[in-house]
């Protein structure tokens, strides 16, 4: 590592340094590394199998990796159980919405702030004055993020009923109304169709700009990420291929070798 | 690995619930509802006052079963031990240690907190029917815990105790029924209060959260195993309370009053009042308790059997249970506002 890519380290956000996890004999990832700094928008792509996925559930602390370590803000996060990431910033979508079906919009939102609340059974059965101080304290947030998100004519809608494209904005402020530092976003453009995947580059520059968080996006819809994305890592294999600017990954030979085939075979 | 994974995500909840808005009765419905079971033990009598307490008890029993099914997704046929825990509590208190009927109910509820959130423990590790049958297995052995000749000294082994009614205080002109009855009425409002005040508060909604999908709950901060325990312990706790009512108002406790079948009594009950629908949990109180007497009504030998045809009935036209009714009712008095 030259002294320039060590001092950039230290001022990362988030660093995934010499990641590799082996599932048996499979090695998922090997030896992945990348920074992220506050602000940016880092695309992460790769073709089917590249292990963007595992990545991205090292992150979430869905899988433990095989050695390597995950930094946010200096901070390991891999001693951290999956429901005390959102307390450090950390926050998600899923790739096919993993919402709460049964319930409004408004309350998926405000199971967002659980991680930014607290409460115990007993106050929360008496309804103490503490708690209801709380509660209109979060509710004026959820609802400052669902006008944001332009979703107060659904807030009381029940989400199982909204078209997808909605489903996925509900999603985006349940994460939002978390306040990360961080955002993970799986896959956001799958399932919308070109219009949609407009709107969503938009709203995701928006929200960097707006709120200052910074983006990790895993995604296939290479249009997506090469429009929106300031710093673009390529996977292949587990292997990072190359990384940089989008212009110069979309240029890199091996990840066109990667993507479209070499001429050899 | 990734698939595995992208599966439990998406899975379809098991169990279907209402949204919490529509959890609760309008304040107008509720005072109709307190107010009938404020006057009518009035004009009845003492038999049908005691029936109308048990409606009461169970009632608490159900509403209990919901919070846990309802609110946190998860099964339970164990609900009988907890009720059997709850009355043995209160009963030993009050024969062997001479303690104050209205004090015995706290000290059960707490104890069955405890082991309601003890159990919830090994139960994390379960879901589905695999946790219904952990929780029959509970139900099936409690009885005989109670038999045991260890215990006899306390329980009274298969002989059961004697509890002693209480009468009511300062002097009230009321028999032992109806103080009874009005002493267990302020207590289960009271419960239906914190109950609906939970589910909507933060700790409710992680129960929610739970039951609808794990994984994205966990995501947003909520210590899934913490708050399905949780889940566990007031549901444990609310039916130790009902229990201890129960022993004082039946008095007389005994381990084959508390076996599976009480445990199967309170998950019809559950269904046939809505899943999920903490007011509906009264009157699948009252399928529990009137529904058998009806059908030995019609044929004193085949009562099993009619019950049954009733119990089917009852599924097959209302599958969402009372919960059905109020929604269609909702619907109606809506269009005729409208019109």
């Amino acid at each position: 590592m030259t002294q320039a890519q060590l001092a950039q380290g230290a001022e990362a956000l988030l660093s995934v340094r010499d990641v590799s996890v082996v599932f048996g004999g499979i090695v998922a990832l090997n030896g992945v590394s990348f920074d992220m700094r506050q602000g940016q928008i880092l695309g992460l792509i790769g073709p089917n199998g590249a292990g963007k996925t595992t990545l991205f559930n090292c992150l979430s602390r869905l899988y433990q990796p095989s050695s390597g370590d995950i930094l946010m803000e200096g901070q390991s996060i891999l001693k951290r159980p999956p429901h005390k990431i959102a307390e450090i910033g950390i926050g998600r979508t899923f790739q096919n919405v993993a919402l709460f079906a049964n319930l409004s919009v408004l309350d998926n939102v405000r199971i967002g702030t659980h991680a930014r609340t607290s409460s115990d059974i007993i106050s929360d059965s008496l309804r103490l004055a503490w708690v209801r101080r709380g509660e209109s304290a979060m509710n004026k947030r959820v609802h400052e993020i669902l006008g944001y998100l332009d979703l107060e004519d659904v807030a009381h809608t029940i989400v199982s009923g909204l078209p997808f494209g909605t489903q996925k904005r509900v999603e985006l402020a349940r994460a939002l109304a978390a306040d990360p530092k961080i955002l993970l976003l799986d896959e956001p453009a799958g399932g919308l169709n070109h219009e949609e995947v407009h709107v969503l580059g938009d709203l995701i520059r928006r929200i960097r700009d707006d709120r200052k968080i910074t983006v990790l996006l895993v995604e296939h819809h290479m249009g997506l990420v090469m429009s929106i994305a300031d710093h673009v890592v390529a996977l292949n294999f587990g292997r990072k291929l190359a990384e940089g600017t989008p212009t110069q990954v979309q240029s890199d030979p091996d990840v066109i070798k990667a993507y479209l085939g070499s001429k050899e075979q | 690995m990734s698939a595995a994974i992208e599966d439990v995500v998406t899975e379809a909840p098991a169990v279907e619930a209402v949204p919490k808005r529509a959890m609760t009765l309008g304040s107008g419905t509720s005072l109709v509802v307190v107010l009938l079971l404020l006057v009518v033990p009035l004009l009845v009598k003492n038999f049908i006052i005691f029936q109308m307490t048990m409606l009461l008890i169970y009632g608490l029993a159900v509403l209990a079963l919901n919070i846990l099914t309802g609110g946190s997704g998860q099964f339970s046929l164990g609900q009988s031990a907890f009720y059997a825990i709850g009355a043995y509590t209160s009963a030993i208190l009050m024969e062997h240690f001479d303690v104050n009927y209205a004090l015995t109910l706290p000290i059960a509820g707490v104890l069955c907190f405890g082991a309601g959130f003890l159990f919830g423990q090994p139960a994390l590790r379960l879901s589905g029917v695999y946790l219904a049958l952990a929780t029959f297995a509970l139900a099936t052995a409690m009885p005989q815990l109670l038999k045991l000749g260890y215990f006899e000294k306390w329980t009274g082994g298969v002989q059961g105790l004697v509890v002693t009614k209480p009468d009511a205080p300062f002097g009230l002109p009321m028999s032992q029924d109806m103080w009874l009855y009005y002493f267990t009425l302020v207590v289960t409002i009271a419960i239906y209060v914190f109950s609906v005040n939970l589910l909507r508060s933060r700790s409710g909604r992680a129960f929610m959260a739970i039951r609808d999908n794990e994984i994205a709950a966990s995501a947003m901060g909520v210590d899934v195993a913490l708050y399905k325990t949780l889940a566990f312990g007031v549901s444990a706790g609310i039916t130790g309370v009902a229990g201890g009512l129960g022993a004082i108002t039946v008095q007389f406790v005994a381990p084959d009053s508390y076996t599976i079948t009480l445990a199967i009594s309170l998950f019809l009950g559950m269904v046939v009042g809505g899943v999920g629908w903490l007011p509906g949990s009264i009157i699948g109180s009252a399928f529990i308790i009137f529904v058998p007497n009806i059908a030995e009504g019609i044929s004193k030998g085949l009562s099993g059997a009619v019950f049954g045809v009733l119990l089917f009935l009852v599924i097959y036209l209302v599958p969402h249970g009372a919960r059905q009714f109020a929604m269609v009712a909702h619907n109606l008095i809506g269009k005729v506002r409208r019109n």
